[in-house]
């Protein structure tokens, strides 16, 4: 799977017409060009371009990496590492969608809930209906709205900027983390809008998921055992029903990580925010193709890493996944 | 073998009041297609420690009876009236949160799929203490060892392993019995028991019955046993309800029922039952059409477009509840089976369908 | 009563196909920008009600369908020339970024103001709705053929045909839709720019390819999915059985069942692709100024939002709008389709 995709960007890359040393060196002479396109081993078949790109043991050229050794590349104007490149803004473009995914769980779950237990009636309607809404505001408009009124209007909130949170600090003990900073400073508080923004639209999408899974569950026989157990209301929604209705919800939310990654783009380039998004907008904008087939990669990697946390939290939830696995 | 978990069960009426007086029962459900009658008027009593049958097909609105009753039913969309009274309190009047001392506690009620209800991603222990410890004030330990203790009542094997399992790694005879054991985990002086075997391989049926009968002796429990099955109730209910169209069509006794049984439906489900004493590949009889649509009955009799008694007369006026001739026993029909006018009326429709069948 | 189910509930598996096919259905909505998930299973679940069934439109349903023969309306008129609109291209200076509220100096003229470079902002609202029209529908019709015939290839042939198509599909969807996007646009334009020596080529076709090819496994998935249960139905095989050819069942029997669950997920699609290009022009490689587009004048004057807010949230207003319309027929459709399923 990752290696298809290696090999997709790989070949998207080299099929793109132009040289890339005219980039590097756009005043360079032919003979420096060809130096360096020897230096870059370019000169070499395609396959072995691409498995020296991998990084594959024996088969790769002498004194060369690649992935398999780290190597992501460097950028071709400033001779930067991409994996430095990575390290800075990985870790917040990380930071935004986490957040982003928490807030929108944590509103849509009792919501989806509370409108399956009360599916039908004013409040179920009132709350499908506003979702309905929301999901019609594209980010960018969510996101321009929010910084005009909330920003630029009422000023409670920056419209731009960052200060660096926890997760920086992980990956880089040099920054300090500032989410126990002042309000002024404060990591959170540069947070708030494009954390919002995000979650909004997914908080639509959960909880309308959510509910139906969740109208059809409460429709079973144990449930009504429950009740008849004389289980509170709301232990039966939150213990006996919430469980194994959330697969479906545990599977988009999984997988719509990818789509928040998408989001915090046009989020980061609205907001200003230094992250992964802004890093691919401005690689695609500079011509960047390694950075960003870097980029790229490091996207997919982080897919199939969640496409196995999900697989994982399945058998958490649902013990017969468990007994299918054993007798597989 | 350790007594299990025993509610305080207090009573507040006197020992001549019995545990259950339902009272003109009504059920409506409000549906898109208009008003659903699946319980229409239904009245009974039960003291404690005995058995009521409640049977009838598919649709004659005996789940609707016992979850009415006990008041599970959703409140939206449903009309319920008249009066159920239990252990000497007015139930119908309780609001939900009151109903949750009852539910579980004093009451509880078995369902006919153990695959589907018990919770799947629920241990067995804990839906089994779950009850416990929300109605009775003891610590997770102590739940522990009822529940423990339940499942060995049950006849379970291996109890303090099975507690930590889940429902899929039962059989469907264990997941019964572990309902059972869910039902009974407060001692309660009430079990409705809705179908509780029809899922159930024919060997496990009998066991599971038995089971039930022995923990009503030993817990001195009422039981309405719902079942479509006149023989499973025949040797374990010591009264026998029909239902038919979300009505009482005959009630007695059952010694009574099986030897003097005067209305014609309860007849034909008797004799839809295969005997043993028939040679092999008689062909069964069955009761023709189906129940009638609880939207708009039809008038007369419910039973009358079925019945192989029926007169001018059924298809117009509604027979009453009237008394048989021995105590307890009641039924609606104006042709009884048994009666000089019951045969009389079986011989004319026998005549008058070889006719039109000679005709045809 | 019902007869009890089988022992074997159906398990939302790691790799089971259910889910991922259920997920396939929503993800086309996980589209550009927005998802807009899960209105397939709640639109069947809304049919399931009963709300929405045979009982004519309603009017929320006529609400859309007028606002969108409106904007359609408008934008084909304007493009033809046909209504009496200034040219979005001429800048009036004196006008420049003063919105419909101005208390001096709206130039009379300009109803809903002017954008920074004090070009009219009804006229570039109307030519830039037939932009990001052109470009949302040319993008899903891409995808629709494309994703249509690999689809149905792979449902109906199913074995390795579908084994390859799937996992090319499955490549595409590791990438987020957006980051795709952008990827293809900067490629299709280096191409462009190298292939045919210049600027020549239309920068909305590039567009419509770069969001066609991202919507192609989104709605191959649907295809897929939907071809696959169709093809395994009883009178598919009795085709079969008879000896017709594989091509032919596929488009003579398979096919026409397939198209009205394409048909309904389109209108969704569009809705997704007009806020994909509104991103992209957020992101600087939408459809190129002068030439409007709802999201470029949003994506040129984006910076101008505190002095002249207007210039941002008339075409934002819009978008929405339209956007809201499309989900909402799409619901409409969809319910309506389900019914005449299920009634077959």
């Amino acid at each position: 799977m990752l290696l298809l995709v290696t090999f997709f960007t790989f070949s998207l890359v080299r099929l793109l017409p132009g040289d890339p040393t005219e980039t590097i060196i756009p005043f360079g002479t032919d003979q420096q060009r060809a130096q360096l396109s020897k230096d870059l081993g370019l000169d070499k078949p395609f396959l072995q371009q691409y498995v020296n790109y991998l990084g594959v043991p024996v088969l790769k050229s002498e004194g060369t990496s690649g992935l398999l050794q780290g190597e992501l590349g460097r950028k071709y104007a400033t001779n930067q590492p991409v994996s430095d490149l990575l390290n800075q803004s990985l870790p917040i473009s990380l930071q935004l969608v986490i957040y982003a995914q928490f807030l929108a769980l944590a509103i849509a779950i009792p919501l989806g809930v509370l409108a399956a237990y009360r599916s039908g009636t004013r409040t179920d309607r009132a709350i499908n209906t506003t979702a309905f809404a929301f999901l019609a505001i594209p980010n960018f408009v969510l996101a321009l709205v929010l910084s005009y009124f909330v920003g630029a209007r009422l000023k409670w909130l920056p419209t731009a900027g960052y200060q660096p949170g926890w997760l920086d600090q992980f990956f880089d003990p040099d920054r300090g983390s500032m989410i126990f900073s002042g309000w002024e400073d404060n990591h959170i508080r540069y947070m708030i809008l494009p954390v919002i923004t995000l979650a909004v639209g997914q908080i639509a999408i959960y909880m309308r998921l959510l509910r139906s899974d969740m109208i059809a569950t409460l429709q079973e026989n144990f449930i009504t055992m429950a009740k008849a157990k004389g289980v509170p209301n709301r232990r039966i929604l939150f213990r006996h029903a919430l469980r194994p209705s959330s697969l479906t919800l545990l599977t988009v939310a999984g997988l719509n990580i990818g789509t928040l990654i998408g989001g915090a783009i046009v989020v980061e380039v609205i907001f200003g925010i230094p992250g992964l998004g802004t890093q691919i907008a401005v690689a695609i904008s500079a011509r960047e193709y390694v950075e960003l087939q870097s980029y790229i990669l490091v996207l997919a990697f982080l897919f199939v890493m969640i496409n196995f946390v999900v697989d994982f939290l399945y058998i958490v939830l649902d013990p017969r996944i468990r007994r299918a696995r054993a007798a597989a | 073998m350790t007594q299990p978990a025993s509610a305080p069960t207090v009573s507040t009426a006197g020992p001549s009041e019995p545990l259950l007086q339902v009272e003109d029962l009504r059920t409506h459900f409000e549906t898109p297609r208009g008003i659903v009658r699946a319980v229409d008027g239904v009245s009974f009593t039960l003291a404690r420690g005995k058995t009521l049958g409640v049977v009838g097909e598919s649709g004659s609105g005996k789940t609707v009876l016992s979850r009415s009753i006990m008041g599970l039913l959703p409140k939206r969309g449903t009309i319920r009236e008249g009066s159920v009274r239990f252990d000497g309190t007015e139930i119908t009047e309780l609001s939900p949160k009151e109903m949750r001392d009852f539910w579980g506690a004093r009451m509880s009620m078995i369902f006919q799929d153990p695959m589907t209800s018990l919770n799947p991603v629920m241990k067995i222990g804990k839906q089994i203490t779950e009850s416990i410890r929300q109605h009775l004030d003891v610590d997770k330990k102590y739940a522990n060892e009822l529940g423990e203790n339940l499942l060995r009542s049950v006849r379970i094997p291996e109890p303090e392993q099975r507690l930590k399992e889940y429902p899929h790694q039962l059989s469907g005879g264990m997941r019964q019995r572990v309902c059972i054991a869910v039902a009974l985990a407060c001692g309660p002086a009430l079990l409705f028991a809705d179908e509780p075997t029809t899922a159930l391989d024919v060997t496990v049926q009998a066991q599971v019955l038995d089971l039930m009968a022995t923990q009503q002796r030993e817990r001195f429990m009422a039981i309405v046993l719902i079942t479509h099955d006149l023989g499973v109730v025949a040797g374990r209910a010591d009264e026998i309800a029909v239902m038919y169209a979300g009505r009482i069509v005959e009630k007695a006794p059952t010694s009574v029922l099986f030897s003097d049984m005067k209305m014609p439906y309860t007849e034909a489900l008797l004799s839809s039952i295969p005997k043993i004493e028939h040679p092999s590949h008689t062909r069964l009889n069955t009761i023709p059409g189906r129940p009638p649509n609880l939207v708009t009955p039809p008038q007369g009799c419910k039973f009358a477009p079925r019945c192989t008694y029926v007169q001018p007369r059924c298809l117009e006026e509604d027979p009453p509840l009237m008394p048989g001739t021995q105590p307890g026993h009641e039924y609606r029909c104006w042709f009884p089976v048994g009666t000089p006018e019951g045969a009389e009326a079986l011989a004319r429709n026998r005549a008058d369908q070889a006719v039109t069948g000679g005709a045809a | 009563m019902p007869a009890p189910p089988p022992d074997d509930i159906p398990i939302p598996g790691p790799e089971g196909q259910r889910d991922l096919d259920r997920y396939a259905e929503d993800s086309l909505d996980s589209g550009l920008a927005v998802a807009q998930t899960q209105l397939y299973v709640s639109a069947v679940e809304v049919g399931g009600e009963g709300r929405r069934r045979g009982k004519g439109l309603g009017l929320g349903a006529w609400l859309a369908i007028g606002w969108l023969t409106f904007i359609v309306a408008v934008s084909v008129l304007a493009q033809l020339g046909i209504l009496p609109l200034k040219s979005p291209t001429e800048s009036f200076s004196e006008c420049a970024r003063l919105g419909p509220f101005a208390k001096e100096g709206t130039a009379p003229g300009h109803l809903l103001g002017c954008d920074s470079n004090g070009r009219d902002m009804i006229a570039r609202m109307a030519y830039g709705g037939w932009s990001s029209l052109v470009v949302a529908t040319g993008a899903v019709l891409f995808g629709l053929v494309f994703g249509g015939i690999l689809g149905l290839l792979a449902g109906f042939f199913g074995g390795k045909i579908d084994a390859v198509i799937t996992s090319v599909f499955n490549v595409f969807l590791a990438i987020p839709a957006v980051v795709l996007a952008l990827a293809l646009v900067a490629f299709l334009q280096g191409a462009a720019s190298s292939g045919s020596g210049g600027d020549n080529v239309d920068p909305k076709l590039l567009l419509i390819l770069a969001i066609g090819i991202v919507s192609v496994p989104l709605l191959g998935r649907i295809t897929r999915a939907s071809a696959l249960t169709w093809s395994q139905r009883e009178f598919v095989l009795a085709a079969r059985a008879q000896g017709a050819k594989p091509m032919r069942i596929m488009v003579r029997e398979v096919l026409p069942n397939v198209v009205p669950a394409m048909m309904s997920i389109a209108l969704l699609a569009i809705a997704i692709a007009i806020v994909a290009e509104g991103t992209l022009s957020i992101l600087g490689v939408g459809v190129r100024p002068p030439t409007p587009s709802w999201g470029n004048i949003i994506g040129l004057d984006r910076g101008r939002i505190k002095e002249s807010p207007h210039i941002v949230f008339l075409p934002a207003i819009l978008i929405f709008f339209t956007v809201l319309s499309l989900n909402f027929l799409g619901d409409v459709v969809r319910a309506k389709l389900d019914v005449r399923e299920s009634a077959v």
